[in-house]
């Protein structure tokens, strides 16, 4: 799937990184806890999060995570776009919550890492 | 032993005269936005190397965890890590309070973290059983009072 997809599925707006919407992704993983997503995924493209802050992206940028979508509306400080950029990593923010989100995306055939 | 060198987190580039890379990041535990900056610089120096992903991402994450630690139970730290052909050790010192009970704080959940912590995404007791999973070695030493000391080893 590409990420231009997940925008579209999720009806999300893309902050960062717009030139990226082409790359593929095959894994994702929803949680507001950082840990837990150093801890249980392997290999994912995508993280779905309802937590703002700098370790979001920092934990994307350990992960080699090449996007972030925020639910509900969530919208990153500067700061946090910032780091993305340099980063590559594409954040996106959807009004959808984090169970529809993920559902949707699972529908669409994104599954969780090996 | 090869001379140690003192690298800030903006510095360029450290070599050594012998086959080993050493860096040393000051953490800092006043501001938890820059946590996890020292663990990027490794992990761009790693790349710059041409260190396997695999092991990239290991180091990255073992040391990240040990950072956060740092940040959020001893108001900082030092980061030594020393880069080698066929490993990379990360040595992690702090200043804090010391664990009590270091078999507990290697459980996973178990955590002293303030809920502050846990609204930050972290403190879930998950730190140190992360370092264990990605470390290929993992020592902790503690002195209540006085201070921690994390040693990891990933082998490349």
């Amino acid at each position: 799937m590409k990420i231009r997809e997940i925008q579209s599925l999720l009806n999300a707006e893309v902050l960062t990184c717009k030139d990226s919407l082409d790359r593929d992704v095959r894994s994702a993983c929803g949680s507001d806890m950082m840990s837990d997503v150093l801890a249980y995924v392997k290999d994912q493209a995508v993280l779905l999060t309802g937590l703002v802050n700098m370790q979001v992206v920092r934990t994307a940028e350990m992960m080699d995570m090449v996007c972030v979508v925020f639910v509900r509306n969530k919208v990153p400080t500067d700061d946090i776009l910032a780091l993305a950029e340099a980063k590559d990593i594409v954040i996106m923010t959807t009004s959808e919550r984090m169970f529809d989100a993920c559902g949707i995306l699972y529908e669409a055939g994104l599954r969780k890492g090996d | 032993m090869p001379a140690e060198f003192f690298m800030r987190q903006d510095s360029e580039k450290v070599t050594d005269m012998s086959d080993v890379l050493r860096l040393r990041f000051d953490v800092d535990g006043d501001d938890f936005t820059s946590a996890g900056e020292a663990s990027a610089e490794v992990k761009k120096k790693l790349r710059q190397l041409g260190y396997p992903p695999e092991t990239i991402r290991r180091v990255s994450i073992a040391m990240y965890e040990g950072e956060i630690n740092m940040v959020i139970h001893a108001a900082g730290g030092v980061a030594d890590v020393a880069i080698f052909d066929d490993r990379i050790e990360i040595v992690l010192t702090d200043h804090g309070p010391g664990i009590e009970d270091i078999e507990l704080a290697m459980s996973e959940g178990y955590s002293t973290a303030a809920d502050a912590v846990r609204s930050l995404g972290f403190g879930a007791g998950m730190g140190i059983p992360n370092m264990m999973r990605y470390a290929d070695y993992f020592n902790i030493e503690s002195v209540v009072g006085v201070g921690t000391k994390v040693t990891m080893i990933i082998n490349t």
